[in-house]
């Protein structure tokens, strides 16, 4: 009888563990599934290599831009120019200003997000600010490009992208190390 | 209790240390489950006392008792408390008085991690509940702790209740692998498993259940306190975290979760009324597919409680309908108790009253479950008193209305003695009628609108809300009738019951076993026909 139940403790307890393992593998596996699916409005996260390709100039995508900073985040953050419209596959370059008006350096950290979120697999950045953290001194200003195309395979029935960015505060301590530990 | 049964113990088994040591050593299961039982009972006086603050606050509109804060840690603590401290651990104390008295079995398979089990569950609920005279505070962000509130907008106190939460999972899942081996290796020879009580049945399914989501709220609640006290970034969207992530996980977790709440309930009432409508019960094996189906289903639907985060249609959609797929096998148990009933030569003793009154009003709570799984009407009723009305329905008029429905139906095979029916009867009229003057109205503001977890409403609101309010004074009030009962019932001043106390009753507890049930039964297996 000890046998046996050490025998089924033992398998229930490999099952505890293994659940445990599995609450924080549903991170990574969270966002696995939603960059093969690309449902939950996450762009890419490296630089998407843009090759020559068909440009689609029968169709256009209006790509309107939105911009916030969350709370605790001084800067001043907004687009140049709130909207572009672009045919699928043409590579466009945009820009955005921003101003830290306080009196010490911060550091921040954009992050984007595509409605509609089955479109975000089709807007491809290749180049973006959104891949780093930026550093703004005291009263200091700057003007950071974005350079994306809209992949052709893009659904018949969008016809707008909206691209919001999110500006964040990243405490000072953490600054450096966030970006490689990203979940 | 202690006192009563601590004489009668003595003068049956000398070798027991007496006193608090008693308790304190035991391993025997009558013990721990009284232990449970009781501890049980005191928390949901606690956390009862907690809803009395909040109601006392939402009486009138305008904010004239306590401060938000303290509002939002009252909520928090008052669900804590009512789910981890009062419903779970009565359900461990039921399995511990009854799966081995059930199955023949002498004890449960592992006594000594059982005493474990429960005597690290008053610290939990000591650390938790000291944490509110911490300064900033205690916990005030739901029993839901949604991250960035958890991670981000908390007091510090936040590791003490990451801490709690630990050893209450640690004593949960101790409890279940010990229902577990206890059902697989220790049922008496001829008892096999189309032949178990349905209330084992269900716990046995409950049990995987814990194994399998208990150890994901713990891994949930130390990526609060990592992220929130060592700068790592789980749900932190500033270091490429997401927020959103903390909810899929929690659910992942609290929808069986609620499973874990109402399975063992389903065994009572699955118990109960055929005893009291003296026939078979209807579809036993449907019962058990249902069960088990019920807990497989209810790991894919989670995300039934963020329908509004913004997910994409096709989630929407599958969950939705994996959702409203639950109340097929649900339906099922409902038809079988009542076509158990059916014919029936039906006596309506106090076990039977809240029995009946369980399946009424949990099926309320699950017609307002399946309005909530529409997903495009959740985005009117989400985080609105319905959810409110909807889960006390199925929690209190269905977890703790079993959970007393059980109470009466053993105590008397527990102390040997009948219970003081009139005062029991008390006692249910009393919480029958004041549990829905408390929560049906809640229905309504619900659907007007009301945000749930706010301290203050729109005037229009009012005197619905003092409705609700005196519903839940009442229904408070009428727990200390409950309290006098059990008193009572354990100073043994009722008539002493027979074996088999109810006419109906059928099972090894009552047809091989005295009444009161001996400290030590089954040391020989009963031979099961
Ligand atoms: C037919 C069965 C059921 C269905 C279809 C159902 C559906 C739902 C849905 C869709 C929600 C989310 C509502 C929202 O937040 O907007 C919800 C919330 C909830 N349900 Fe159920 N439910 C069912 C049975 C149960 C049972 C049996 C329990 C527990 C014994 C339960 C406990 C809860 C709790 C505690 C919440 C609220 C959680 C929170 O946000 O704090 N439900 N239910
Ligand atoms: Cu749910």
């Amino acid at each position: 009888m000890a046998a046996a139940n050490n025998a089924l403790v033992a398998k229930l307890v490999c099952i505890v563990l293994g659940m445990f393992g599995f609450g924080f593998a549903l991170v990574p596996l969270y966002d696995v599934f939603c960059d093969l699916t690309g449902i939950n409005g996450k762009t890419n996260r490296e630089a998407a290599v843009y090759r020559t390709q068909d440009v689609d100039s029968n169709r256009t995508v209006r790509v309107e831009f939105i911009t916030r900073v969350n709370a605790g985040m001084s800067w001043q953050f907004e687009p140049v120019s709130p909207s572009v419209t672009v045919h699928p596959g043409e590579l466009t370059r945009v820009e955005f200003k921003v101003h830290n008006p306080q009196a010490e350096g911060v550091w921040g950290q954009a992050v984007p997000s595509v409605s509609p979120g089955t479109a975000a697999l089709y807007l491809n950045k290749t180049e973006c600010f959104c891949f780093e953290q930026q550093h703004l001194l005291a009263g200091e200003s700057l003007t950071m490009p974005m350079q994306f195309y809209v992949d052709p395979q893009l659904p018949e029935d969008i016809h707008f992208l909206t691209l919001q960015y999110t500006l964040y505060k990243v405490a000072g301590d953490t600054a450096a190390t966030n970006l490689e530990r990203r979940f | 209790m202690s006192e009563a049964t601590e004489h009668l113990d003595h003068a049956h088994s000398h070798h027991h240390p007496s006193g608090i040591k008693r308790w304190l050593y035991t391993t025997n299961h009558k013990d721990i489950g009284t232990l449970y039982l009781w501890f049980a009972f005191i928390m949901f006086l606690t956390g009862g006392a907690m809803a009395m603050v909040i109601r006392a606050e939402l009486f009138q509109p305008g904010l004239q008792i306590v401060e938000p804060n303290f509002f939002n840690q009252m909520t928090t603590v008052h669900g804590l408390i009512m789910v981890f401290g009062a419903v779970m651990p009565a359900f461990t104390g039921l399995a511990n008085w009854l799966v081995p008295m059930m199955i023949g079995a002498p004890d449960m398979a592992l006594p000594r991690m059982n005493n474990w089990s429960f005597w690290i569950l008053p610290f939990a609920f000591l650390i938790l509940l000291s944490s509110l005279f911490l300064e900033g505070g205690g916990p005030a962000f739901g029993w839901t702790f949604y991250a960035p509130l958890s991670t981000q907008y908390s007091a510090d106190s936040t590791a003490l209740f990451v801490f709690s939460v630990h050893i209450m999972g640690a004593s949960s899942i101790m409890g279940a692998i010990n229902v577990i081996v206890t059902i697989f290796n220790m049922r008496a020879p001829g008892m096999t498993w189309m032949k178990l009580p349905l209330f084992v049945w269900t716990w046995l399914i409950t049990a995987f259940l814990l194994i399998a989501v208990m150890p994901v709220l713990a891994g949930a609640v130390t990526m609060v306190l990592t992220d929130k006290f060592f700068g790592t970034s789980f749900f932190n969207a500033a270091g490429g975290g997401d927020p959103v992530m903390f909810q899929h996980i929690f659910w992942f977790f609290g929808h069986p979760e609620v499973y874990i709440m109402i399975l063992p309930a389903f065994g009572i009432i699955s118990q109960i009324v055929p005893t009291f409508s003296r026939k078979k019960l209807f579809g036993y094996a449907s019962m058990v597919y249902a069960t088990a189906s019920i807990a497989l289903l209810s790991f894919i639907v989670w995300a039934h409680h963020m329908f509004t985060t913004g997910m994409p249609l096709v989630g929407e959609m599958f969950f939705m309908f994996a959702t409203m797929l639950i109340s097929v096998p649900t339906g099922v148990k409902v038809f079988n108790w009542v076509a158990t009933m059916w014919r029936g030569s039906l006596s309506f003793e106090v076990p039977m009253l809240f029995a009946i009154a369980f399946i009424v009003l949990f099926t309320i709570g699950g017609l307002s479950g399946l309005m909530l799984a529409i997903t495009p009407v959740d985005f009117q009723y989400h985080d609105t008193y319905f959810v409110v009305a909807h889960f006390h329905y199925v929690l209190v008029t269905g977890a703790v209305f079993s959970i007393m429905a059980a109470v009466y139906y053993w105590l008397p095979k527990w102390t040997g003695h009948m219970f003081d029916v009139t005062l029991a009867k008390w006692h249910f009229w009393c919480s029958l009628i004041s549990v829905n003057v408390l929560f049906f109205p809640m229905h309504f503001v619900g659907l007007a609108g009301m945000p749930r977890r706010i301290p203050d409403y729109a005037l229009q609101f009012a005197d619905f809300n003092k409705w609700i309010s005196i519903g839940g004074f009442a229904f408070g009030l009428s727990q200390l009738i409950f309290l006098a009962v059990l008193i009572k019932a354990c100073r043994k001043q009722g008539v002493p019951v027979d074996d088999r106390v109810w006419e109906g009753a059928e099972g090894l507890e009552w047809q091989e076993l005295p009444s009161p049930a001996p400290y030590h039964s089954f040391e020989t297996p009963p031979v099961i026909k």
